[in-house]
């Protein structure tokens, strides 16, 4: 019934479907648009991120400094004159800086002001003196000119972070003190240079003498834990499950539980170095060689897997012919097929040591958080990492550890640029098709 | 013998054994090596296992128990009234003889302090020495043997190869050893726990405050262990990741794959991929320092109640953390699509956009659901950017403006700083770690299982 009631001129298909060209056409950009919307969110989202940590961080490259003409006195450093070093390395090198920054502000006579001037210099800065005097100890009894680190707080207020027409009772710096620095600025005594110490020295209470070495090391040791320990492993155990392993059930539940080690979140780790690295073993808290051995077994699923896929990626004809010529088993393996994947393995490695190195959390657990001030000199020692330390300063409330936190972000980046770089360059390198 | 010395001695000799054992092989076949059954350098081998495996397993069983067992002595040497200690006091007065055996200065201590480090110290030498003794002569011992077994008929390489086999076979079970572990280490505290806190009250409580007084005199909270909230918290946050990552990380992989030239998809894919590359220690503070600030400032200038810890801020921020992780997964199971059935599709009138939609993507739903999963699974794992982005106040809300706690933020905050292994503060850590574990691993078991069926099928 239906054909015969309907219209005698018929639309034909491809009219239908021309009307509703247009629409879908439309459909067509739009969710075209969405795709390219999205990953420009993606790389929008990256850009924030970076601007935002290179914006706060490259500043803390650089650090305030104060001009002082010092007088080395003989008399205040080695009252005995015999330049014993016990004695030099003991003396109160605090107070030739006093002396010299009363010099320079001869009206500031109060004691509690007199403080306050002191305070412009960084709290450390008796040791910097102290090292120059003991490494160039002919410099006693003369005058130099030395810079000194300023307090965090003067460094803070040349960087622009504090707003100098704020009323005086909201400003981290009185109007006294504000008078000062413009008289030095004046004078030529007030400098930014670039802020070795950053680099040079461990952590410090005080932001404007806190450095990224000590957690450097740290992370250096802990790194070298992991990759001693994890590519031995992880190498074998790929070599016996893609070469020697029958095909059985016990393979199978060895394999899901390397995938499923993948995908444990890297806090579990934590737990379970507390409670048998340390509890049951005893490995000394806080050190590198505790945080090694989490992130071994955190980083032993990806070598694993890497290890894997190089090993497979070694055509069959090249065991072939091993056996053909009589190589056993083990020969073909350890001879031909493993130097052929080892390459891939590096690679593998490299990926997994750089996932290893911004790892922060299992640390945590372990009692890699401790406030360290000494540079670790073995995996014994009580030791943080980079990541730690970024949390660390992240959680201090000094406005100077802000951009310390973020230059130390610039540190750990560039560290694991370099990595993967290299990972991409050996993969082109030696990548093979055969 | 300091033991690091000992152990480097150890290998030297295992190379000296070497020597020795081809030596001896070189020997045995009189200068004609066709007539033994193994080349020499497997002799050698063979000999220097024979010196270093016996010895190297003494040394660890010795490192192993030394510890305790020196304790132990110590602990039978000192006073009657001393040794009745509670074992808390007996571990520090333990601690202290130990620093001061190892150099720390002893003048402040008590003399039966000194006494008993000075006690310590020489059962530590005695100790060393006996271990370094049996040590060499199991080495030298084991060296003598396999020298003697060596013939012309020794099958020395299938000795080397089974060892060497029976050392692959054990590395492969690290694995598994670390599941076990992991599961035996967070089961027993938290079955501690759930002896002091009932299991019900641990997972169905909404109430959690776990600050607690610590000594039985002092006066405090009694604490509270209800682990809702805390589960509530990681949900809301997961949610929010979940909501950021799924479109954008599904969106751009179909239009890396489908759409994007060859140079755009190499450009693209690599730099998303960065997102997945950066430290999670840095998006935490990304979140603390510009995402938290801004979403607050947003909320506050259209007249909403904020907190300058807000859900949102680091729900956002993980989940831009997870964007690669989900576009990744899911442009290879879109890759893996069969060409021929999008060929199909065109042939049958559809544009792209539509061949997309209803081929291409129920074609890999599958895989893409399991990789989904797998991000979830990541997203309730993820510690820092809640460590430091999220709050510590336990709200039972599902207002993403507000502060909410998760169960890894709990974690972290439960095991930083002092710890005493029986207080249920630290005891609720472990319980934490443990419903994390199972969680995850549920869902990781399930997104694999899907993934693996789901490869079958076009394979």
């Amino acid at each position: 019934m239906n054909r015969i009631a309907r219209p005698l001129v018929s639309r034909r298909t491809v009219e239908i479907v021309r009307a509703s060209l247009k629409r879908r056409h439309a459909a067509e950009k739009r969710f075209r648009l969405y795709g390219q919307i999205s990953i420009g969110l993606g790389l929008v989202m990256l850009f924030v991120l970076l601007v935002s940590i290179v914006s706060h961080g490259y500043p803390a490259f650089s650090q305030t400094y104060i001009g002082l003409g010092v007088h080395i006195d003989a008399a205040t450093i080695d009252p005995d004159g015999r330049r014993d070093p016990e004695v030099l390395a003991n003396a109160d090198y605090a107070a030739l800086l006093k002396r010299s920054l009363a010099e320079l502000f001869p009206e500031v006579k109060d004691r509690a002001e007199k403080r306050a001037l002191y305070r412009l210099l960084s709290a450390g800065a008796g040791y910097r003196v102290r090292d120059m005097v003991v490494a160039k100890p002919e410099l006693i009894g003369t005058t130099t000119r030395i810079w000194i680190p300023a307090s965090s707080d003067v460094d803070m207020l040349q960087k622009g972070h504090f707003d100098r027409k704020a009323a005086e009772s909201e400003r981290r710096i009185g109007d006294r003190e504000l008078a000062w620095i413009d008289r030095l600025v004046a004078e030529g005594r007030l400098e930014r240079r670039f802020n070795r110490d950053f680099f040079t020295s461990g952590d410090s209470r005080d932001p404007e003498q806190a450095g990224v070495w000590g957690a450097l090391m740290g992370s250096f040791l802990t790194v070298l834990v992991t990759l001693g320990l994890s590519l031995p492993i992880g190498v074998a155990a790929a070599i016996y499950l893609e070469e020697f392993a029958p095909r059985n059930r016990w393979v199978d539940f060895i394999e899901v539980n390397i995938n499923n080690l993948a995908a444990v979140p890297s806090i579990v780790f934590g737990l379970l170095g507390l409670a048998v690295f340390i509890n049951f073993f005893g490995v000394p808290r806080s050190s590198p060689l505790v945080g090694g051995l989490v992130l071994t077994l955190m980083t032993l699923p990806v070598i694993i897997i890497a290890a894997r896929s190089a090993l497979k990626a070694v055509p069959p004809s090249i065991r072939e012919a091993a056996m053909g010529v009589g190589a056993s088993q083990m020969q073909t393996v350890f001879h031909h097929v493993v130097p052929l994947a080892f390459p891939g393995m590096l690679t593998g490695a490299i990926i997994g040591m750089s996932r290893a190195l911004g790892e922060s959390a299992p640390l945590l657990m372990v009692g890699m958080v401790a406030f360290i001030v000494d540079i670790p000199r073995g995996i014994f020692d009580p030791a943080t990492v980079l990541p730690v330390q970024i949390y660390l300063w992240a959680d201090s409330p000094e406005r100077g550890f802000v951009e310390r936190t973020s230059a130390a972000i610039l540190v750990l980046l560039t560290f694991l640029i370099v990595m993967n770089g290299l990972a991409v360059y050996l993969r082109r390198r030696y990548e093979r098709r055969w | 013998m300091a033991k690091s010395t000992l152990f480097f001695l150890l290998l030297l000799l295992g190379l000296v054994a070497f020597w020795v054992g081809r030596q001896r092989s070189r020997r045995v076949a009189a200068g004609n090596i066709r007539t033994l059954h193994s080349l020499p350098g497997h002799y050698g081998f063979f000999t220097a296992l024979w010196c270093v495996a016996p010895a190297l397993i003494l040394f660890s069983f010795w490192l192993l128990f030394e510890t305790s067992i020196l304790k132990q002595l110590v602990i039978s040497g000192l006073p009657e009234d001393l040794r009745s200690q509670s074992p808390e006091q007996l571990g520090l007065l333990i601690n202290e003889v130990r620093n001061v055996a190892k150099g720390k200065d002893a003048s402040l201590s008590e003399p039966f302090v000194q006494q008993a480090a000075r006690e310590y110290v020489r059962l530590q030498g005695l100790s060393n020495a006996l271990l370094s003794v049996l040590v060499l002569s199991a080495a030298a011992f084991g060296t003598l043997i396999a020298r003697q077994r060596i013939r012309a008929s020794l099958r020395a390489r299938n000795h080397v190869e089974t060892a060497l086999k029976v050392v692959l076979v054990a590395c492969s079970l690290v694995a598994i050893l670390t599941t076990v572990g992991i599961l035996l280490s967070v089961l027993f505290e938290s079955l501690r726990f759930f002896r002091l806190v009932p299991i019900m009250e641990f997972l169905f409580g909404l109430d959690w405050s776990p600050q607690m007084a610590i000594r039985p005199d002092q006066v405090g909270p009694s604490g509270a262990f209800g682990a809702v909230p805390l589960f509530a918290g990681t949900l809301l946050i997961s949610a929010i990741a979940m909501a950021v990552a799924v479109p954008i990380g599904l969106l751009s992989a179909i239009y890396l794959a489908e759409y994007a030239s060859p140079r755009v998809r190499a450009v693209g894919k690599p730099l998303l991929e960065i997102l997945a590359g950066v430290p999670t220690v840095v998006y935490g503070f990304f979140a603390a320092l510009t995402v938290a600030p801004f979403v607050r400032d947003l909320a506050l200038s259209l007249g909403l109640e904020a907190s300058s810890e807000s859900a949102l801020a680091a729900g956002l921020v993980m989940g831009v953390m997870i964007i690669p992780f989900v576009s990744s997964l899911s442009d290879d199971f879109i890759n893996a699509v069969p060409q021929s059935l999008r060929d199909g599709a065109y042939a049958l009138g559809a544009t792209q956009s539509e061949t997309i939609r209803n081929v291409v993507i129920p074609a890999a739903l599958p895989g893409i659901v399991g990789g989904i999963l797998l991000a979830v699974s990541r997203a309730i794992g993820e510690t820092m950017i809640v460590v430091m982005a999220a709050g510590l106040a336990a709200n039972l809300t599902a207002n993403p403006l507000q502060a909410v706690t998760t169960v890894t933020t709990q974690i972290v905050t439960l095991l930083i700083g002092d710890q005493e292994f029986d207080s249920p503060k630290t005891l609720a850590a472990f319980a934490l770690g443990l419903v994390l574990f199972l969680a995850t691993l549920a869902l990781n078991i399930i997104a694999m299982h899907i993934v693996r069926k789901y490869r079958e099928q076009y394979e």
